[in-house]
């Protein structure tokens, strides 16, 4: 291979003359400092290559050294409870080996080669393995177990197996023979491209829902498992607190966290909190389940485009295995923004807002690599996408937020004049949407109450009821009303603050059990009926109203814990009780 | 040895072509020479072989293809930094102008400076008192914080930065270990001049290091000013272990720098003009600050932004907004019927302080009173629309309680002399007091507990 060097630099970008040595997406070493970048671009005398570090410094005639690979990340344990950059380097590591400020050109291995794993061995000699099938388990962290696959593309016949036993990462756990005798040294880790899905059998139908605990969301908004959803939302709505609180309690076995250009205080602070939490369902710390992906936004543009394949990718892995994955990106904009950063460089021809021309395709690659599916290994796993958008002007019809629109299934839209009145999660149930709702009727209904759905709908009704009311009610005050429409006004406020309205800092609040959500409702709705049949019997509304009968309700978030719902039949006596005392004068 | 190339091959703009330069890097600093021996800074933006694009600093005023000699440093920007800087004062690149000669370097740091590592940063959770009731209160200033303020021309920012620099006590700071940057971008010299003798009347001039870039200064430096502040502030607090308060004044005359700059260079535009990347070059200032484990040092910032025309969806406040962690926000009509300072409540925020507040931080009560008197005060703008349409008289009993809150709201909790300090139990209590105008039955944020302790109805 010829002596290739660099020629031009702007920003992240760097190209070579007259080189025929380079293919599209390969991964190179740039300088002399070994900066990684990748191809991007090839005419017939100019290669452009992307580079993933701070450019400043290079000068032309610096070497570039092609590796013949595309950019791939190493997949093996090690991976969860770790944090890396863009590119799968860990930052720890880094800031051990330089310090507390991130220097480039740091080469390090993605997972600790030293780390001796506990391993099991499945395969045995003489066993045929397609691509996809374990081989070889251990356990990873104390709430999840690494199973081994052998790397998609391969197959063959087990010639060697090693003992049962402690391994590194690189270590040769068997010896697969390819049917065309190539012999092949399989270790616990594999290398994958970022950019190509990783294989599947089949996909399935995505009817289980992912339960957050999150009220508005799992009972108004509901998100299944192998679904995707967009949170858009201008800058303080609580896009970032949200999918915090996603990334907290959602049933999901792992979670992948990508922090695609938003602020290093957050990283810091999921590192912190994460690192006390209590998983409610395995007893074991969050952390455990979790893998960070950092890339702020003063680190280098060009891996912020690579962080979400990376996100992915890692996403993808574990759900070979059969484990339900949720994957948090906040933001997309941030990689949009990135493309179109790249692109200007380029000189590519900007399509809206200067955004290029195949920014939908690169959205719907993306959120396609969703779902749930079977795996190579007979087995079923899921990725969750859950998308953060930031809005220029927290204008939703820019096109980042359109074109996510058309490529996800849920939208929860977050609301400014919501945050503004700190009503969290913000999320505005008039112009959100979720496409699964009848996707998971059936699961809510066999696996939650028979009423779920029914009283959900009802709720819905109240609110949209409200919604229209509100209109007459900013021209002429709701003390005009009829006393029917001041009933719904009044639920609708119980409703949105005592429902709808959640604490994420109050202990039982912040996570709500399926059965409680639809007990609360329950309730809501109770009341709602028996206040209609007194205004139907001419009972004025404000009796209702004085006697604290809705106050209780808007409370009982708080008042009721999540392991004693026999309180919700209190509630309806209460209620019972102050009927008669109303009806009985 | 020293080579000097000599003539240009083309200038457009502050930026400059050479051809035939050998061993040129990237961002690397020169100097150009011109005939009648002055001499100019540049720094190297694009190079596409031996072809180079220079950046000129001071302007390409009186440059001519063939008066002019370059050469190049083979170095980044540096700045040569030592604790004598506490008290100088510095053009927008870095050089004394008070006239009081160099700095002798202990060390140099390259101004673009490098990403603090997550892993190594400590998560912001110190209050910072800032003596002012709607900050304290309802939007606290954390050490290792951004927090902007969202200005519009005309309002009183300035004197808001300056109650902040004046009265800003963090705990575990004495006077030893605080100091002040001051980066001015793009003001106007009575301005810088306003700042200067404020400093001085508190007796801080001292510990401040002052950056000018003047609005009659050349642009270019523009650039510069907010990289070399940062990197004076970063030097002061993670290697001096100091608490440093990094006041930038305006941003958006720096983002328009940062456009006038692009467009020179032909590259595509983003929305209004401004360059695509202006995210991340924004980020590259604001994520300078911070804590970093093992250093007791902290730089926090509060950069000051005009909004043009008080929009606040314009690119600068948007972009900024979604980088810092919060935004006070002044309210044009507020500062109409004299409130002081017109913080605009509503979308105002402040994003570390729910970690930075509460028992053993300020008092228990702070996080659900601040909830609630956000709440309420949403509900007094729904009232006052209400009003304007059927008269107050007509309000139910509740609204026009809300009306009154408001009212009381405004001239007493938000506004405040300029030299009035409030200490944080005052403002909580001044907090409880005006909910006492308020029936129990609102007040949904509050649990009861806290109700029965602190709330006192007024009849």
């Amino acid at each position: 291979m010829a002596d290739n060097k660099i020629f031009g630099i702007n920003g992240p970008v760097v190209t070579v003359k007259n080189s025929t040595d380079f293919s599209m997406m390969e991964m190179v070493y740039v300088g002399n400092e070994k900066l990684i970048g990748e191809v991007i671009g090839i005419d017939n005398d100019t290669t452009t290559i992307q580079v993933y570090e701070e450019t400043a410094g290079l000068a032309p005639g610096e070497p570039i050294v092609s590796t013949g690979n595309p950019l791939s990340l190493t997949l093996g344990p090690g991976i969860i409870s770790n944090i890396f950059d863009g590119i799968e380097r860990p930052l720890k590591t880094i800031a051990e080996n330089s310090g507390d400020f991130i220097q480039r050109g740091s080469d390090i291995p993605a997972l600790d080669t030293e780390k001796l794993w506990e391993v099991t061995i499945t395969a045995k000699v003489g066993d045929t393995l397609q691509g996809g099938q374990i081989y070889a388990s251990c356990p990873e962290t104390p709430s999840i177990t690494h199973y081994v696959m052998v790397p998609p593309l391969l197959s063959g016949t087990v010639t060697a197996v090693s003992p049962n036993g402690q391994y590194k990462v690189n270590d040769q756990i068997i010896e697969l023979t390819d049917n065309q005798g190539v012999k092949h040294a399989l270790t616990l880790c594999q290398k994958w491209p970022i950019r190509n899905p990783r294989p599947i059998q089949k996909r399935l139908e995505c009817v289980t829902p992912l339960i957050t605990g999150q009220r508005v969301i799992d009972t108004m908004l509901p998100i299944a498992k192998g679904g995707t959803a967009a949170i858009p939302g201008g800058f303080g709505t609580g896009k970032t607190m949200t999918q915090h609180q996603l990334a907290k309690w959602c049933d999901a076995d792992i979670i992948i966290y990508v922090g695609c250009g938003e602020r290093g205080n957050e990283m810091t602070q999921v590192l912190d909190e994460f690192g006390d939490l209590i998983d409610p369902r395995t007893g074991k710390k969050l952390t455990d389940r979790t893998v960070l992906i950092a890339n702020t936004s003063n680190m280098p543009v060009a891996a912020r485009e690579a962080s979400i394949y990376t996100g992915i990718t890692l996403a993808e892995y574990y759900r070979d295995m059969g484990y339900d994955v949720a994957m948090m990106a906040d933001s997309t904009s941030r990689w949009a923004e990135a493309l179109r950063e790249i692109s200007g460089r380029l000189e590519e021809m900007p399509a809206e807002e200067g955004f290029p021309a195949y920014l939908p395709s690169r959205l719907s690659e993306f959120y396609e690599r969703a779902g749930i599916v079977e795996t190579l290994c007979d087995k079923t796993g899921s990725v969750t996408v859950i998308g953060a958008v930031s809005p220029q002007g927290a204008d939703f019809s820019e096109p980042v937020t359109q074109n996510t629109k058309r490529f996800t299934r849920c939208f929860w839209a977050l609301d400014k004049a919501l945050a503004y009145a700190r009503h969290y999660p913000a999320i505005n149930w008039i112009s959100s949407y979720s496409e699964y709702d009848t996707d998971l009727a059936r699961y809510m209904e066999e696996h939650v109450h028979p009423d779920f759905m029914k009283a959900r709908g009802q709720l819905i009704t109240i609110l949209r009821e409200e919604n229209k009311l509100m209109e007459i009610v900013k021209l002429i005050g709701a003390d005009v009303l009829p006393d029917d429409q001041k009933l719904t006004i009044e639920i609708a406020r119980v409703i949105r603050v005592g429902f709808l309205q959640q604490n994420a800092y109050h202990k039982d609040d912040t996570y709500v059990p399926l059965l409680k959500q639809y007990k609360m409702m329950d309730v809501i709705l109770y009341l709602y009926d028996k206040g209609r049949e007194l205004v139907s019997n001419g009972v004025s509304i404000t009796k209702l109203v004085e006697n604290g009968l809705f106050d209780s309700l808007v409370k009982m978030k708080y008042e009721v814990e999540n392991d004693h719902l026999e309180k919700f039949d209190q509630y309806k006596e209460n209620i019972d009780k102050a009927i008669h005392e109303i009806t009985g004068k | 040895m020293v080579i000097e190339h000599l003539g240009l091959n083309a200038i457009s703009g502050s930026l400059v072509v050479l051809d035939h330069v050998k061993h040129a890097t990237f961002e690397e600093m020169v100097e150009l020479r011109l005939d009648n021996g002055s001499k100019r800074i540049g720094r190297i933006v694009q190079i596409d072989g031996e072809r180079v694009v220079v950046q000129v600093f001071e302007g390409t005023k009186g440059l001519s293809l063939v008066n002019t000699g370059t050469v190049l440093s083979g170095k980044p920007m540096e700045m040569p930094l030592s604790p004598e800087i506490l008290g100088r004062i510095f053009n927008g690149v870095g050089e004394p102008v008070d006239g009081l000669g160099h700095i002798y370097p202990e060390t140099k740091r390259n101004v673009n400076g490098t990403p603090i590592n997550p892993v190594s940063r400590e998560y912001p959770r110190n209050f910072i008192q800032t003596g002012i009731s709607s900050i304290d209160a309802l939007m606290t200033l954390i050490r290792g914080q951004k927090l902007p303020i969202f200005s519009g021309s005309g309002m009183k920012h300035n004197e808001l930065a300056v109650q902040i620099v004046r009265q800003a006590k963090i705990a575990g700071a004495n006077e030893k270990n605080f100091a002040i940057v001051f980066a001015a971008m793009g003001v106007k010299n009575d301005v810088a001049d306003y700042f200067r003798r404020s400093f001085e009347a508190s007796g801080v001039l001292e510990r401040v290091v002052m950056f000018l870039n003047l609005s009659n200064d050349p642009i270019i430096e523009r650039i510069l000013t907010p990289r070399c502040a940062l990197t004076a502030a970063e030097y002061l607090a993670f290697e001096k272990d100091m608490h440093i308060l990094v006041v930038m004044t305006d941003m958006t005359s720096y983002a328009e720098a940062c456009r006038e700059f692009s467009s020179s260079k032909g590259e595509i535009p983003g929305r209004k003009g401004y360059p695509g990347y202006l995210y991340s070059d924004l980020a590259s200032l604001y994520e300078r600050a911070g804590m970093i484990k093992g250093h007791d040092g902290s730089v926090t910032q509060i950069p000051i932004l005009t909004m043009p025309n008080d929009d606040i969806t314009h690119p600068v406040p948007d972009l900024t907004g979604y980088i810092t962690e919060g935004q006070i926000v002044l309210d044009r009509s507020l500062d109409g019927v004299g409130v002081y300072p017109p913080v605009g409540v509503l979308p105002s925020l402040s994003r570390l302080m729910k970690d930075g507040i509460g028992e053993g931080y300020t008092r228990e009560d702070h996080a659900p009173l601040a909830n609630q008197l956000f709440a309420s005060y949403a509900k007094v703008q729904d009232a006052r629309s209400l009003a304007s349409v059927i008269g107050e008289e007509e309000l139910s009993a509740v609204d026009k309680k809300y009306m009154e809150f408001g009212k009381l709201f405004e001239d007493r909790f938000l506004t405040q002399l300029p030299t009035e300090s409030r200490s944080i139990e005052q403002t909580l209590d001044l907090g409880w007091d005006l909910l006492g105008y308020l029936p129990r039955e609102e007040l949904d944020r509050i649990d009861g507990d806290l109700l029965d302790k602190y709330y006192k109805p007024h009849e």
